[in-house]
């Protein structure tokens, strides 16, 4: 099933498919790891339920859920 | 000298490699028109001295940040003899990513494989050995922190920095291989230098290769007309990024064996404490308090909320060693006792000149003792505590708390128009400006940077809490109404409210920007190391000591000068102020004032408002010095009460000030230009010189405005529907002008357009761009 990444719930992990965007964003999820075939985890919220925290290609990284609007999954069961 | 750059990820750990290779010959600069540090150093132990400079921590080699850029250029045209690629073992996967960009340049490459002992303990074990087989540059298992392995990787540096490389892809099996090879023989033929690096860039049509070589991208256009991957269509950016990871995970896992008792699953000690730190509900009271805590051991004189428990007899020991211990009646925290050892320290230096100078005309040991050691040591007198506020905060930085606090904040202040890491040096500027300022580089936007300097005055610092008190002090005092602690906390308060009001301003109009992409890294937690925060602190020191001696102590001296000198050259005493040159300047000037409340509306000896401010350019706390100094001409003999509260009374009752007008007097010494030391700091931050004197005009404007704000409508009540309607006015026009129905011209506009357009717009053969103009057209 595909979902976005702000769509997921903490826990939920999946292989992304899509990253969609402009240039400069677009760029440096592709530079911090976030490009297609990597897996993703959602870790966290922030108190204030954004930015989020996933881990990716086993670090863990932070992006506000505009930029995680850009990030397409197919999740695992 | 054969020059080694270190190159690799943050918290790579290559700044404490870079501390271990070059030990005392650290040299801390800035990248030519940028703010981002610049270090260099020289390794002795190797047959000869190599010369080491430290790249800035960066993730890939695109464009777009200025850490980046300068990396980039810096390999590409300074041609360093080796680049030591900083890895760190315990994140392979993504730190291998630089590495793949950094090997398709012709530069010898050697791979640092750092933080080996933290590897084992995860249980991994890496083969280096096999790394080095599969991607063709040599690695050196190292421990940065415990000094493991670094000889043995300057030695293989010292031999690979003695071969020719020529740059290799990683992207050979990819579907663009052709295109590439294409490209970087038409760029050889063209007598380019490091040809694959700049074919692969210009494939992935970055801006700066675009500007480059014009006349190469027609190649990759004709061939992008073609081109279709099933993935990503024609866009090589995307496809290229993912070729580099596909490859670095197929490649990487060979040399990675888990040993049978990895800890898998289980939870590390970093995620132990990252649970409590950014818990859901504990995460920003932790924070707050962690605030609180670094202000209280820095500033506070009451330390141990002890208060009163000790009687004042018990706890003075004047002329003691203990003296600077005990505050009013509690402890000091260790910031104010260490500023008092400076403060005893500088007198007695003080003491020692002027006896010395006890001959000398009474205006050399005035110039000597009062203007320029006065001057520079109540500047110096607060180095302690910034050193004491920056250490704290570097180890909030260096152990990955900082990047949590962003995390947590950043909520709120994406509202304004900022990122989350715009708080830190805005809550620093509650203590001191400069700090706070200096903090302001690891802020990666330029608006968002210059933004936040603007706005860091306006948190009121510590030096300037005795306007705040005393002023406030005196009202009370003369006017019985009020209370004192009330106005100070709502002065505070409207400095907040100012700072808020201009960034929501300043990122409408002149500084407008989409609000910075937040895509952050968050490292584990790690103990600082004691040394790399010393060498921090030291260097920070250094800087804050050269500008104390340079540009402090000539406006100290100036400033000295004017109010110590008649026009006729004559030397005055401090009492006899009222006759220098200083006096006549503030009333010449002193009708500009009037709209403030303490212009031509005041009496004779109206302009010691002026001139007093003008004194807070040294420092602050000046402002209510020289009321003191002042309120001595006025009414000789008289005692000058406790933090010059009785001074204010008697400017008061001299001019014939009002409420209002005092309120303005503090508002605008508030929220004008900072002390030089603030303002010394700012000029070497702010890269760009005009928007350096941009931001001089705006600190005046605000205080100015803000000023007048106060005290008419606290004179006439009914002004404020005034200000009311021209602040609707000014909000309308802005919104009309970004929504476009209007025209209004700020002259920064078109720099903003064409960094957030898609495309590059300086190049008119990019697809992107020609797509657009066909919609337009």
């Amino acid at each position: 099933m595909k979902k976005k990444l702000i769509d997921f719930v903490i826990g939920d992990s999946g292989i992304i498919t899509t990253v969609e965007g402009e240039g400069r964003i677009r760029r440096r999820l592709f530079d911090m790891g976030v490009t297609p075939g990597a897996e993703v985890l959602l870790r966290k919220k922030a108190p204030l339920g954004d930015p989020i925290e996933i881990t990716v290609r086993g670090y863990e990284l932070t992006l506000r859920k505009s930029e995680a609007s850009n990030i397409i999954l197919e999740v695992n069961d | 000298m054969k020059k080694f750059a270190l190159a690799g990820n943050p918290n790579s750990g290559k700044t404490t490699l870079f501390n271990t290779l070059t030990g005392s010959t650290a040299h801390v600069g800035n990248w030519p028109g940028v703010t981002v540090d610049k270090k260099e150093g020289v390794y002795k132990k190797c047959e000869e001295p190599i010369s080491i400079i430290d790249l800035p921590g960066i993730y890939s080699l695109s464009p777009y940040t200025p850490e980046e850029v300068v990396s980039r250029n810096f390999i590409l045209d300074e041609k360093p003899d080796c680049v030591i690629n900083i890895i760190d073992a315990t994140n392979l996967e993504r730190n291998l990513y630089l590495t793949t960009q950094l090997m398709e340049m012709d530069v010898p490459v050697i791979i640092a494989l750092n933080m080996m002992d933290a590897v084992e303990k995860l249980g991994t074990i890496i083969d280096a050995k096999k790394l080095e087989e599969k991607i063709g540059l040599p690695v050196v298992g190292i421990s940065a922190l415990k000094g493991q392995g670094i000889d043995i990787l300057m030695q293989r540096a010292y031999e690979t920095s003695l071969i020719k490389r020529e740059g290799k892809t990683v992207l050979e099996n990819s579907a663009i291989k052709h295109l590439i090879v294409d490209v970087k023989i038409a760029l050889k033929g063209q007598n380019v230098e490091n040809p694959l690096f700049h074919a692969v860039k210009l494939i992935e049509l970055d801006e700066i290769e675009c500007d480059m070589h014009k006349n190469s991208i027609k190649m990759v256009d004709d061939f992008k007309e073609v081109f279709n991957d099933k993935i990503f269509g024609n866009d090589f950016e995307g496809l290229i990024a993912d070729s580099r990871y596909k490859y670095i995970t197929k490649n990487y896992s060979i040399a990675i064996k888990k040993s049978e008792n990895a800890n898998k699953g289980k939870l590390s000690h970093s995620d132990k404490v990252d649970m409590v730190l950014t818990h859901r509900i504990w995460g920003i009271p932790i924070f707050l308090f962690i605030m609180f805590l670094i202000f209280h051991l820095t500033f506070s004189e009451n330390l141990l909320f002890l208060g009163g428990a000790f009687s004042k007899s018990w706890t003075s020991f004047p002329n003691t060693a203990f003296e600077g211990v005990f505050g009013t009646g509690g402890i000091n925290s260790p910031g104010v006792i260490l500023a008092n050892v400076f403060g005893v320290i500088f007198d007695s230096i003080i003491g020692a000149v002027s006896s010395l100078l006890v001959n000398a005309p009474t205006w050399v040991s005035g110039l000597v003792c009062n203007g320029m050691l006065g001057g520079l040591f109540a500047v110096l007198g607060f180095l302690p505590q910034i050193l004491l506020l920056f250490l704290f905060f570097t180890i909030l930085e260096d152990s990955g708390y900082m990047a949590r606090i962003v995390f947590i904040l950043d909520r709120i202040f994406r509202k304004f128009g900022l990122s989350g890491r715009a708080f830190l040096p805005m809550i620093m500027g509650f203590g001191c400006s400069v700090p706070a300022i200096i903090n302001t580089r690891t802020l990666a936007d330029e608006k968002e940077k210059l933004a936040t300097i603007r706005v860091i005055p306006f948190f009121s610092c510590g030096a300037k809490l005795p306007i705040l008190t005393a002023i406030a002090g005196g009202i009370v005092m003369r006017f019985g109404v009020g209370n004192a602690d009330i106005i100070t906390y709502s002065m505070y308060l409207l400095g907040i409210v100012t700072a808020i009001v201009s960034i929501i301003f300043m990122r409408s109009t002149t500084l407008k920007g989409e609000v910075p992409p937040f895509i952050m890294e968050l490292p584990r937690y790690h103990a600082p190391q004691f040394k790399g925060l010393m060498i921090h602190i030291w260097d920070k020191a250094k800087h804050f000591i050269k500008k104390a001696f340079t540009i402090i102590l000539l406006s100290t001296v100036v400033i000295w000068f004017v109010s110590h000198f008649t026009w006729n050259w004559q030397y005055i005493e401090n009492a006899q102020i009222n006759q220098s040159i200083l006096a006549s300047l503030g009333q010449f000037i002193t009708p500009l004032f009037t709209p403030l409340g303490f212009g031509s509306q005041l009496t004779e000896w109206g302009w010691v408002f002026v001139v007093a401010a003008f004194t807070g350019l040294i420092a602050k706390e000046n402002v209510i010095a020289t009321f003191s100094t002042l309120s001595a001409c006025i009414t000789a003999g008289l005692a000058v009460g406790e933090e010059g509260v009785s001074a204010v009374v008697t400017m008061i009752n001299a001019t014939g000030a009002t409420i209002p007008a005092l309120i303005a007097f503090i508002a605008f010494n508030m929220t004008t230009i900072p002390c030089v030391a603030a303002v010394a700091t700012a000029k070497a931050e702010i890269a760009n010189k005009k928007n350096f004197n941009h931001t001089l005009v705006f600190w005046i404007g605000t205080s100015y405005i803000l000023g007048t704000i106060i005290y008419l409508v606290g004179t006439w009540w009914w002004t404020a529907f005034i200000f009311i309607g021209i602040s609707a006015i000014i909000i309308t026009l802005i919104i009309l002008n970004n929504k476009g129905k209007i025209k209004l011209h700020f002259r920064k506009k078109k720099t903003v357009v064409t960094k957030s357009s898609k495309g590059c717009k300086k190049c008119p053969y990019c697809p992107k761009n020609k797509g657009e103009d066909k919609k337009t057209a």
